[in-house]
């Protein structure tokens, strides 16, 4: 694909975030920079009048008359006010206009990511995600902020001046061109070598400080190995590689600017040197007012082109940052084609019939082709038949897989890392849709059923416990946001973690920050239990739930999900057998595939995989 | 606080000093320059003298190119002496944490650590290169522009008497105002990223609980809150430049007016039409040095913060430390507590552990057992010296630990802590950590030790299979087993295997102990573990319960005496009794 194509796309298509909400204001902003701009050259064009004018002829006179200067003054000061009003409008409005475009892309990147694939998260690490939040978002926000209208309105500056160059002295602005085209030539070199060793500072900078990062997560192992003498050696390297890249790229940097301010002075000179030389010799006739206005001109003729120059390096950083937060909105979102949803049913005689009350009976309605409406109550029937599954293409990660569990029955996945026990619980959420075969709720094929719908039925617990900034009321609540304090009470108590909950300092209120760092690994995982007892679903999950907390506290967890699990669907994957010895069917998995499916005692009597899993002869990773 | 960073500088002085030298020289040729071209314009253009034109015109070119060497210089003095001011800054806090014993890490936190020594030193350089170049620049420029303007004429310059309060009072309430909202416009920062953060690695959470419009919802505030206050602050930071033209057109229109009253009125004596020129140049680098003025501070601020933080590491005193005449040779493996109590906090109230009394013979096998926070890891962690008794005496090898020299004791006291934690670098390297110039032998020789060489050799590149940062690419149990080979390597008197084991199959784990038993008889091996399994073979196993002793003796006694033991046992091996 062609770069600059894709450029040209991302301009235009922040762009049309200005246009679209801000039509108005960013024409009134155009105006009011070129009006502020126009105001700012009038000063320095003022200056030959003044002195042409209204000095020089007054000069030697008895009774010197001001009126003429004092209206001139007057021109000014009215130029002046509206350059002031307008430099004020036109910050303030794009301002505004700066903010309610990046929170407008702020918000729409969020609400892209909530739809996103599972499989989006799974391919893209945590870091680049949230860098579309913190870097992309902030260099964008230099650009429209600060970078955006700084250009037009040097740009509009350049022109002006450059027409009122022309106006003073079409010959001595040759001269200012050819003078400015090399200033040009060399601070654009030694920008572009600044930026070289920049790129070198970042990459020893990201070396010194991922070093620094990896010795202080292991500050204690060094102590214990009493390695500090040899970290020291190792950081001593890294920190002096740093600092010639550092002291390089800001050399340059520093450089620039007192270089493109001396050549200012230099041009400056000579232009006075040649405008005079000129006068003098009379091959041109310039008055003192024009040579001095012209003078003024070209300082301020420099400026404005440095920081053109300037801003431009910010604007490619933010196209680029740009181009990456449009390449996550464009992702594909997750589809849902579901159609079977899951409504509040009652029994009329003998028939399951919609209702609004909240009557604690569940029913699929299934809308057949031939506009029949049937209503199946959920009870939490899982089948899965003859599926097949593959991450990416061609690695086909399940192979013909068949099992099902009768609604209340505990059915145990296990296995080595990479059997493919986690990717069986995705599938039946539909995290990841199959490939071939079929899984049925219920008796209903799942891709049918609407998606939220069919994950509200599906409880789950992680081995990684992720709660929420908030109350812990608030995280149990989580699944079931209307939920009573009495059922948060009733569900915590469920999961064995009221006790604890109760015995601290502000009970339900206490406030979790930082994924709950605050509790223990067995208490977050308790409130995890807990917010699935809330929603009350059918099926439940449960992922290595108990795999990294301590054998004593595992016990009273233990208990809390075993009462949790009474009466429900339960898929459960675990990695210390003795919590699944009293499933109704164990399935053993290896590379994708069942390879012996039974109870414990089945199982065991095999003498197969299970048996020597459950002696210890393997281990399980 | 200054004092301590100005000690960073260290062999930088030279260009610390050197770069505020070429700044000011730089400012007062650019100074200069307005008042040589006023003479030009007078004197050469307006008189017509072409060669009082060559003249000025050339000690103006002069003028302009030594001001480009020292601007030059400045720049690259500025450039070393910040770069060297950060790297020895960071050098020395780098230091510093090494010589922390592990309660003065945990009093900073690890993150927090990598904040300062990343982050907050970026901060304090920047500080560093704009006090030594432009904070030094601007109230030069400004001062000397306002000295040379009123020594041109100090009627003209009263102007600046009246226009430089308001714009200095216009800065300070614009930078007062949108300073604080611009603190809580980052807070909101955070949040905002949290937001994010706990939705993309709970994303799995949200989805299952369909909950996505609830935490767009969600995110929605947060957006609107940091929308609400970064337009707060950017429509009054939008009154800064029409301020600066204001001030700016001010003085032209007033110079201009008075100016050419007093030209006209003086005759060109007390007044030229250059001196007007050069009175514009002057405000408007009286004007806009006031303006960078302001930002300088408003900056300085900022990273005021930042220099607290460092500051702070620097005067954290390491509260482990060698004392005079420290001892050597660390006899045998043996260990005696007597009375031991501990506290992380220096609380008493709070007290991890209360009245330990024990000894261990050297060459003795003893397991310990207990739940989360029961106190085990304090125990053994005081035996390296980790952390001091609060309370109490410790003894191995019959001294005092603190009689000993640190790092003589912990070569002989390996431990492998509960967090494991690989380096990124080869395999082999890693287990070397435990001795530098061991032979491969050697390395292999631990590694069968920790039933770590049978999969090392599984690995394509075995021994010199690199290890990613943290470890990522070997499986939990192979990590734990590598950190014992390292602990090995050290040929320690005593070994502490802090639930070391927890990841490693039960058949691995017996292993080891019996290499351990066969290998290593001499060694003293201290070994905490949830498993009953890991250690119902030792000598002598301690129940630890709520920061005490609960109970002490072999897995025959305890089974008899010991509630606690008993419980944990039996709901270990609840399912397998009735099946094998």
């Amino acid at each position: 694909m062609n770069k600059q194509q894709i450029r040209k796309g991302t301009v235009k298509r922040l762009l049309s975030y200005v246009t679209k909400n801000y039509k108005k204001q960013f024409i009134a902003v155009f105006i009011c920079i070129i009006l502020s701009s126009i105001a700012s050259v009038a000063g320095s064009l003022f200056l030959q009048p003044l002195i042409d004018n209204y000095i020089v002829p007054l000069l030697g006179q008895e009774n010197p008359i001001f009126t003429d200067l004092l209206f001139a003054i007057g021109m000014m000061a009215i130029i002046y006010v509206v350059g002031i009003i307008t430099a004020y409008l036109y910050n303030r409005i794009m301002a505004v206009i700066a903010q309610g475009v990046l929170k407008k892309i702020r918000d729409e990147m969020f609400s892209k990511m909530e739809k996103l694939p599972i499989k989006y998260f799974d391919t893209n690490t945590h870091g680049d995600i949230m860098s579309h939040y913190t870097n992309d978002t902030d260099t964008l926000e230099q650009m429209i902020s600060q970078a955006l209208p700084q250009v037009i309105s040097s740009s509009i500056s350049i022109i002006a001046i450059l027409c009122a160059l022309i106006y003073l002295s079409p010959i001595l602005t040759i001269f200012v061109i050819i003078f400015t085209i090399l200033t040009v030539i060399v601070t654009k070199t030694i920008a572009g070598k600044s930026s070289k060793y920049f790129i070198k500072q970042q990459q020893s900078l990201g070396k010194v400080n991922g070093y620094i990062e990896e010795m202080m997560n292991g500050q204690k192992v060094i102590k214990v190995f009493t390695h500090e003498e040899k970290s020291k050696e190792e950081f001593d390297k890294l920190n002096e590689e740093l600092n010639n890249d550092m002291y390089k790229a800001n050399k340059y940097a520093n450089i620039l600017m007192p270089i493109a301010n001396n050549l200012g002075n230099l041009q400056y000179v000579l232009i006075a040197i040649v405008g005079t030389y000129f006068t003098l010799s009379g091959k041109l006739t310039l008055t003192v007012g024009t040579i001095v206005s012209f003078l003024q001109l070209t300082r301020n003729f420099t400026m404005p082109i440095n920081q053109v120059m300037n801003h431009l390096n910010s604007i490619i950083l933010a196209l680029a940052g740009a181009g990456r937060i449009f390449e996550m909105m464009d992702e594909e979102p997750e589809k849902d084609d579901g159609y079977v949803t899951l409504v509040n049913v009652k029994r009329e005689n003998g028939e399951l019939v919609e209702t609004t009350e909240r009557t604690g009976i569940w029913a699929w309605k299934h809308p057949h082709h031939d506009g029949t409406l049937e209503y199946v109550e959920l009870k939490g029937h899982i089948e899965l038949k003859n599926v097949d599954f593959a991450y990416e293409e061609g690695k086909t990660v399940l192979h013909d897989i068949s099992m099902y569990a009768k609604p209340g029955q505990k059915i145990a996945l296990v296995g080595a890392t990479g059997a493919g026990k986690t990717t069986i619980t995705n599938l039946l959420n539909r995290f990841y849709d199959i490939e071939d075969g079929k899984i049925r709720y219920d008796g209903i094929n799942i891709n049918k059923i609407k998606k939220e719908d069919l994950r509200r039925s599906l409880g789950m617990v992680l081995q990684d416990v992720n709660l929420f900034t908030g109350t812990i009321k608030e995280n149990i609540k989580y699944g079931k946001e209307n939920a009573t304090d009495e059922e948060v009470i009733a569900a915590a108590k469920l999961a064995n973690a009221h006790d604890f909950i109760e015995r601290l300092p502000k009970g339900y209120d206490t406030m979790l920050t930082g994924n709950g760092s605050q509790l223990s690994q067995g208490q977050r995982q308790l409130i995890s239990i807990a917010r699935v007892a809330v929603n009350n679903p059918p099926v439940m999950i449960l992922d290595e739930a108990t795999s990294s907390i301590d054998t004593r506290t595992e016990k009273i967890v233990q208990d809390g999900m075993d009462k949790l699990m009474e009466g429900r669907t339960v898929f459960v994957i675990a990695h210390r057998l003795s919590t699944i010895r009293n499933s109704k069917a164990i399935m053993v998995m290896d590379h994708g595939r069942i390879i012996e499916r039974g109870n414990h005692d089945e199982l065991i009597a095999q003498k197969g995989q299970y048996y020597q899993l459950y002696t210890g002869a393997f281990e399980l990773e | 606080m200054i004092k301590k960073l100005i000690k960073s500088i260290g062999e930088y002085k030279k260009e610390t000093i050197l770069t505020p030298i070429c700044v000011s020289i730089e400012v007062i040729l650019e100074v200069i320059i307005p008042l040589l071209m006023a003479k030009l314009i007078d004197e050469g253009v307006y008189d017509g003298n072409m060669n009082v034109v060559y003249k000025i015109g050339l000690e103006l070119i002069l003028c302009a190119i030594l001001s480009l060497v020292f601007g030059m210089f400045s720049g690259i003095f500025a450039s070393k002496a910040s770069s060297g001011f950060a790297k020895n800054l960071r050098r020395n806090l780098y230091y510093k944490v090494q010589d922390f014993s592990f309660s003065n890490i945990d009093k900073f936190s690890t993150s927090s650590l990598v904040t300062r020594l990343t982050t907050d030193i970026t901060n304090t350089q920047r500080a560093f290169q704009m006090i030594i170049r432009i904070a030094v620049r601007t109230p030069l420029m400004l001062i000397t522009s306002l000295f040379f303007a009123i020594s041109i004429s100090p009627k003209l310059s009263l102007i600046f008497l009246v226009i430089i309060p308001i714009l200095a009072i216009g800065l300070y309430f614009i930078t007062t105002t949108v300073h604080p909202l611009m603190k809580k416009v980052f807070k909101t920062y955070d949040n905002l990223n949290n937001v994010v953060e706990e939705n993309v690695s709970g994303i799995r959470v949200v989805k299952s609980f369909v909950l996505e419009e609830e935490e767009k919802k969600k995110f929605g505030k947060v957006s609107d809150s940091i929308f609400k206050d970064f337009s707060k602050a950017e429509e009054i930071l939008a009154f800064n430049s029409p301020l600066m033209q204001f001030s700016i057109y001010v003085c032209i229109l007033a110079i201009s007016w008075f100016g050419a009253k007093i030209i006209v009125a003086s005759g060109m004596t007390e007044l030229t039409t250059g001196e007007l020129m050069t009175m514009l140049t002057y405000a408007i680098q009286i004007l806009s040095s006031l303006m960078m003025l302001s930002m300088v501070l408003v900056m300085m601020t900022i990273s005021k913060s930042s220099v607290e933080r460092i500051v702070e590491v620097l005067d954290e005193e390491p509260d482990i430390k060698n004392i005079k005449g420290a001892i050597n040779e660390v006899k045998d493996g043996s260990i005696q507590f007597k009375n031991v109590g501990f506290s992380y906090v220096k609380n008493k109230k709070k007290e991890c552990l209360k009245n330990i009394n024990i000894n261990i013979k050297s060459g003795e096998t003893i397991g310990i057992i207990g739940g989360t926070g029961s106190g085990k890891s304090s125990l053994v962690n005081l035996i390296p010296r980790l952390y001091d008794v609060t309370e109490g005496e410790l003894l191995v090898g019959g001294k005092n630990v603190k009689k000993y020299d640190i790092e003589a004791l912990r070569n002989e006291v390996a431990c492998v802590l509960q967090k494991n934690v690989l380096f990124s670098g080869t395999i082999a390297d890693n287990i070397r950590w435990g001795d530098e110039n061991a032979s491969d032998e050697e390395v292999e020789r631990v590694c069968k030790l920790a039933q770590a060489d049978e999969f090392i050799k599984q690995f394509p590149n075995g021994y010199n299979t690199y290890i990613e940062e943290g470890g990522t690419n070997v499986s939990g149990g192979q990590k734990q087993r590598l950190c014992i080979a390292r602990a090995l390597l050290k040929h320690p008197k005593i070994l502490i295997l802090d639930d070391s084991t927890s990841a490693v199959d039960t058949k691995t784990d017996s292993l080891i102990q019996t290499a351990f038993k066969t290998e290593i008889p001499n060694t003293t091996k201290i070994i905490i573990a949830q498993r009953i399994s890991s250690i119902e073979n030792c000598d002598r196993i301690i129940v630890m319960d709520n920061g005490r002793i609960n109970g002490v003796g072999t897995h025959e006694e305890l089974l008899k005496n010991n509630v606690i033991y008993k419980e944990v046992y039996e709901s270990q091996t609840k399912g397998s009794e009735d099946n094998e």
